[in-house]
């Protein structure tokens, strides 16, 4: 019999995990919702933003300091990335997306390794300690993720739906042409979200990256698992890839009590294909009339 | 193709001959090349049928498969097996349980994958080749986890007849025959009236289900039979190197067969072939300026070349070479 609290830290565990995973997909499916780009190096941005956290930190000592430098230079590295390669793309076959950040994915990975080494590097958690959880003492530094994660997902939800941008976004999203006949510079807004997508993906390693080895190989994995979630939630659903994180999180969690780490991912996988086959809209989007 | 189909001619004369000039040029060239150049050519022909398989999938079906890995290290794993349990060990039931390892997984893959279209095609053949990663990786007793398993090359042999152990220039030999005889092969089912579904189904899949094709089926079939292949190009790089890896079944050798479709030519057969041609020799070119980093340019090129030439180095051949 499994023992109940360890079941229970598995869960708080399965839902820290799960705010990062949102926080990583919302960028993703922002971008596919609205430019049709499957951001194969959307991980990579994620693990090249972790480091710029690393060298940040190193040379002001704050961890806050190092997390707002880190979103400011991913966001324009970003937005350049979107002009040079992906623009060039737009109407084209999504497909060609696919292949076009692949080869952005191999460039970065590989820069990082060439400035970083392959030796994992780390950053001091700017909140040191920790609380009773049943049989282990859990840093109070990964309740701070978790709100972080969620406050910066909500500030984003509160400017796409109130913002002026944030409805530029929208109107793209639902309608490319009309959106461009209504005045709405829609190669900027594009620009713009692809920006936003790549900052929160440096936030998100920035934040994560206390409580890991960041290595230059870890943007596959996010990638992997970004791509499950924003699947399983409804491609372009940003409340739906939201659910989907904490889920897909949870079930992986849960699955450490039985098998190792490395194993648990089969389980986000299977439940990837398990929906693909009986709800490939999504499971969390409503049913289509 | 079809046209000159209907006027009643075959494929021209200029294509046989610059087919007989290339294959006549591979067979030749482990006499010339320097050693190191020869091991050289045998891997491109071994890489250019793993790509060639998935341009069924890729060039022809219009499915852009990221799982590649998994048939070929599958096929790899499988002629492995072969070799480390029969004694003696021989050559031709390696290649036959890479094959069978390959269609086995092939079977598992096409039947899930193929009920969906475009990139959530690609993203389940990803997530299915880091399933098989995973396992591979992970069942320690059975693959040899990550140090995977080694063994001793099997000798050319037809029973009764001959056996000799391989020398590199016959090894090269041998893998020249099986992919020439795959490419032929493949370009066969691609002019077949099987292979006109493929394409059909890559130029309007809706159409083709109206005029009453069973699309899935087809599909199917062709995630099978590129797996089959893939399988072949695993087992024979098991049989060239003597080793079998869990790296081989990682989604960077599914990346690197799609960037030998892109660079080479989709759609072509013999383009991506001459895609992993260039694929590795910029690798190895690039890797003697910029060491292990040489996946930067390598990168930056393969970007600018989806970008400015989405056809590939031979796309420009596309029509003659489907003649």
């Amino acid at each position: 019999m499994i023992p109940f609290d360890q079941i229970l830290v598995q869960i708080v565990n399965g839902l820290v995990n799960g705010m990062i995973l949102a926080l990583v997909a919302s960028g993703l499916t922002l971008i596919f919702g609205i430019m049709d780009i499957v951001n194969f190096a959307h991980g990579d941005l994620f693990m090249l933003g972790a480091y710029i956290g690393t060298t940040a930190f190193l040379a002001t000592g704050s961890f806050w300091i190092a997390l707002v430098a880190s979103v400011v230079v991913m966001a324009v590295l970003g937005a350049a990335l979107q002009v040079t390669a992906l623009r060039p793309l737009l109407g084209r076959d999504p497909l060609t997306t696919i292949l076009a950040t692949f080869g952005l994915s191999l460039v970065i990975q590989n820069y990082a390794l060439w400035q970083y080494g392959p030796v994992p590097r780390k950053i001091l958690e700017p909140v040191s300690g920790h609380f009773r959880l049943f049989y282990v003492e859990y840093p109070w530094y990964r309740i701070v993720i978790a709100l972080m994660s969620a406050a910066i997902i909500g500030a984003l939800y509160l400017f796409m739906k109130y913002g002026k941008h944030g409805i530029w976004i929208r109107a793209t999203t639902q309608d490319r042409v009309m959106a461009a006949a209504m005045g709405i510079p829609v190669p900027w807004v594009h620009t713009v979200v692809f920006a936003i997508g790549a900052a929160m993906a440096a936030a998100s390693g920035v934040l994560f990256g206390p409580t890991v080895g960041i290595n230059h190989a870890m943007g596959f994995d996010f990638t992997l698992r970004a791509f499950v979630v924003v699947v399983v939630g409804g491609m372009g659903n940003l409340g739906g890839s939201i659910l989907a994180s904490i889920f897909i999180s949870l079930l992986e969690s849960l699955a450490t009590i039985w098998v190792s780490p490395a194993q648990a991912v089969i389980v986000s996988f299977v439940a990837l294909i398990l929906t693909l086959l009986i709800r490939p809209t999504g499971l969390f989007v409503p049913t289509p009339k | 193709m079809s046209a000159a189909r209907a006027r009643g001619e075959g494929p021209s004369a200029a294509y046989w001959t610059g087919f007989v000039i290339v294959v006549g040029a591979l067979a030749l060239s482990p006499l010339v090349l320097p050693e190191f150049w020869q091991r050289f050519a045998t891997e491109i022909l071994i890489w250019g049928l793993l790509a060639m398989s998935s341009d069924i999938l890729i060039g022809y079906t219009g499915m852009v498969s990221f799982g590649h890995s998994a048939f070929f290290g599958l096929g790899m794993y499988g002629a492995a097996a072969a070799l480390l349990m029969l004694r003696p060990p021989n050559l031709w039931l390696a290649l036959a349980a890479g094959l069978v390892a390959a269609a086995v997984v092939a079977v598992f893959v096409a039947y899930f994958s193929t009920r969906l279209r475009d990139i959530y095609f690609s993203i389940t053949t990803l997530v299915f080749s880091q399933i098989f990663y995973v396992i591979i990786f992970t069942w320690t007793e059975v693959t040899g986890g990550e140090n995977g398993l080694t063994f001793r090359q099997p000798p050319l042999a037809l029973p009764g007849l001959f056996s000799i152990p391989f020398t590199r220039n016959g090894l090269h030999w041998f893998v020249l025959a099986v992919v020439t005889v795959s490419y032929l092969l493949l370009r066969r089912v691609t002019q077949s009236p099987f292979g006109m579904v493929l394409q059909s189904i890559r130029e309007n899949e809706p159409r083709t289900r109206a005029i009453g094709y069973h699309v899935e089926r087809y599909k199917i079939v062709a995630v099978m039979l590129s797996g089959l292949f893939a399988g072949l190009a695993g087992a024979l790089y098991a049989v060239q190197n003597k080793f079998a890896a869990p790296d081989f079944v990682l989604f960077l050798v599914s990346g690197e067969t799609v960037i030998f479709n892109v660079m080479g030519g989709m759609g072509t057969l013999v383009g991506p072939v001459a895609g992993a041609a260039f694929f590795l020799l910029m690798k190895e070119v690039f890797s003697r300026v910029f060491y292990e980093y040489y996946l930067i340019p390598v990168g930056i090129i393969f970007t600018l070349m989806v970008i400015f030439l989405p056809q590939g180095l031979l796309g420009f051949l596309r029509r003659r070479l489907n003649q």
